[in-house]
């Protein structure tokens, strides 16, 4: 009995520190005082505020522009590469494994400076070079949730299918494909939050007049942080909410369980 | 699966196509790059700059003027103008990164009071680089309803035994040891090791009344009545006066930091005659008003601060009289040896029990 609730007050404390912040943050949003340390009253200005500000909006498609197109290239990029990884000779695809997997344990900051000291050789910064950033440190995530996928189909399958008289390509989009898509739309997911998340590498590798929102609410740091703020990264999370419960009890979740 | 794959193709196309659009190079525009601390310009202004002239305002922005220095020396974007802290201008300056300003270009350079070009001097000693934009103090603010305010006027009173616990330093070197230097009636720019020395002595002294060392936290304690008094910048006070009105904000007699921010042209720069166009914008009446109330910091701005209300221009808090600005000294850079020291002295003090 001691042991059941010393259990439930373990796991109550560190759902407290998990989601504590963000209810503060999302209380904060609703306050009608500029400063965090007063209620002002209830208020929803913030949000108003947050569609009429031209910067904070450009910022946000901005982000959104990035991180889905670089999600979409890289998943792309990154899936061609895990199929070729696991097409290799176990050693090479030790080998291939381990490259990959550097720039994933690369601190942010290594990743970000030297490919800015790259970019700066041959081109100005832009839009163009933060993609390019962004697309690099998302590969890896994209052939790390493939490669497993990959590993558990069978191979029999595909090659009996081409001794029946399909294309390789007809074969790969109706054996492959099916068994390995929850480990490439995983990936996709992955690099996209990657990229929503990153702030090190766009920061070396962003031209002028260019933001995304990490970028922007670290320059506010030294003048205190605008309450628009707190209401975006409030919808921002309720977005994040409903896409989780979406994917673990939409539809299609539960035709996978009862596949499984 | 047709139709999923051609939007899949299609998709894919735009995303590279995307790609390569941000990708060439756009030198002959008529674009002007500014390097300026965050939140410190009002967007609208830059709107309206870009309706009026047609030239177009690529804005960067930084949090401290180390992280602009390095921003600047790594060389991947060329900017056409930069604002930053007066000492950071000075290393600048030193360095030849600065170009001379053409002030038959800026007429309306002439709405700036004259006195804040003579303290720029201190940076700029002919004024021939740098403009200044905002400026201000260093000093305590504090809690009417708890602390004696006869004491407010020396920086003694943070040694108060009566405030143990109370008391909001700075965490930051260079104004933490302002502080015990001015006490001490030495210059804060000294490099003397025993002065030096004597200030660490007090900051050590000093440590156990300490409440805690804070920057920009500082504003939301005071605010939220968690301490007596804090050392901070004049703007941030200004600020914290607006949500309490039992605060207040003192520069102590023996003296403080006063600091200007100042916009400067460096060599990187590619359209050096936008630049001077956007200088003499931020000059004229109606733009410096729009970024006064945007920033909330002193402006030199003569024109725009006799069109404030009464009560606001009389502030001593926002604008700090000029006998108290004769009373501060500006920070210079330190060369790289005095600053280690510092930084050592610093961190013995923040380590020591």
């Amino acid at each position: 009995m001691v042991k059941k609730s010393a259990e439930r007050i373990y796991l109550a404390l560190i759902f407290l520190f998990l989601y504590l912040p963000i209810a503060v943050l999302i209380i904060l949003s609703f306050n009608n005082s500029k400063t965090r340390v007063q209620w002002g009253g209830f208020t929803l200005k913030w949000y108003k505020n947050l569609f009429s500000s031209g910067s904070i909006m450009e910022a946000f498609g901005t982000t959104l522009l990035i991180s889905l197109t670089s999600a979409l290239i890289a998943t792309v990029l990154g899936t061609l590469a895990a199929l070729g990884i696991d097409a290799m000779k176990k050693r090479n695809q030790a080998i291939m494994v381990g490259a990959t997997n550097i720039p994933l344990l690369n601190a942010d900051i290594v990743t970000g400076i030297s490919m800015m000291l790259l970019f700066v050789r041959f081109t100005r910064l832009g839009m163009g070079t933060v993609l390019i950033a962004h697309i690099t440190f998302n590969i890896p995530y994209v052939i790390l949730n493939v490669l497993p996928k990959l590993k558990q189909s069978s191979r029999t399958t595909y090659e009996a299918a081409l001794d029946l008289g399909a294309t390789p390509v007809y074969a790969f989009f109706k054996i492959i494909w099916p068994q390995i898509r929850p480990g490439v739309f995983s990936g996709f997911l992955m690099a996209m939050t990657m990229s929503l998340d990153d702030f090190s590498v766009t920061y070396f590798t962003k031209g002028a007049g260019i933001h995304t929102l990490s970028t922007m609410i670290y320059t506010e740091m030294r003048k205190g942080i605008r309450p628009e703020m707190y209401a975006l990264s409030t919808l921002l999370f309720l977005l994040a909410l409903i896409l989780l419960l979406f994917m673990n009890f939409g539809p299609s979740a539960r035709r996978e369980e009862r596949d499984a | 699966m047709k139709i999923k794959k051609a939007l899949c193709c299609l998709l894919i196309c735009l995303a590279i196509s995307w790609l390569f659009a941000g990708c060439g190079p756009k030198d002959s525009e008529n674009t002007l790059t500014v390097l300026n601390y965050g939140k410190y310009l009002d967007p609208d202004a830059i709107e309206m700059f870009e309706e009026e002239t047609g030239i177009k305002v690529e804005l960067e922005e930084y949090v401290t003027p180390e992280n602009m220095y390095t921003k600047y020396r790594a060389g991947a974007i060329d900017y056409d103008l930069i604002c930053t802290s007066d000492y950071m201008v000075e290393k600048l300056i030193q360095e030849g990164e600065v170009l001379e300003l053409d002030y038959s270009n800026i007429p309306l350079s002439e709405n700036l009071d004259s006195t804040y070009f003579e303290f720029s001097k201190s940076f700029d000693p002919e004024n021939k680089y740098a403009i200044p934009y905002f400026f201000g103090t260093v000093g305590i603010l504090y809690n009417k309803d708890m602390v004696d305010e006869s004491k407010v006027n020396s920086w003694n009173i943070l040694w108060d035994q009566e405030y143990s616990g109370q008391i909001i330093m700075a965490d930051s070197v260079r104004d933490s040891f302002m502080v015990a230097l001015k006490l001490l009636g030495c210059s804060l720019n000294t490099t003397d090791d025993a002065q030096l020395k004597e200030a660490q002595d007090l900051l050590l002294k000093q440590k156990p009344l300490v409440y805690s060392y804070l920057v920009d936290e500082a504003q939301d304690e005071m605010i939220s009545e968690n301490a007596a008094m804090a050392v901070v910048y004049s703007g941030e006070a200004g600020y914290a006066l607006e949500f309490n009105d039992k605060l207040a904000f003192s520069v102590p007699e023996e003296g403080s930091n006063m600091w200007i921010d100042s916009w400067f042209i460096p060599k990187s720069a590619r359209h050096k005659e936008n630049a001077e166009k956007f200088l003499n914008f931020l000059c004229r009446e109606d733009i410096s008003m729009m970024n006064f109330d945007y920033v909330y910091y002193a402006t030199p701005n003569q024109k725009t601060r006799k069109a404030l209300d009464l009560d606001l221009q009389e502030n001593t808090t926002i604008f700090p009289p000029t006998e108290t600005l004769n009373n501060c000294e500006v920070l210079k850079p330190l060369d790289d040896e005095t600053t280690m020291k510092l930084n050592l002295l610093w961190k013995e003090v923040k380590a020591a029990d």
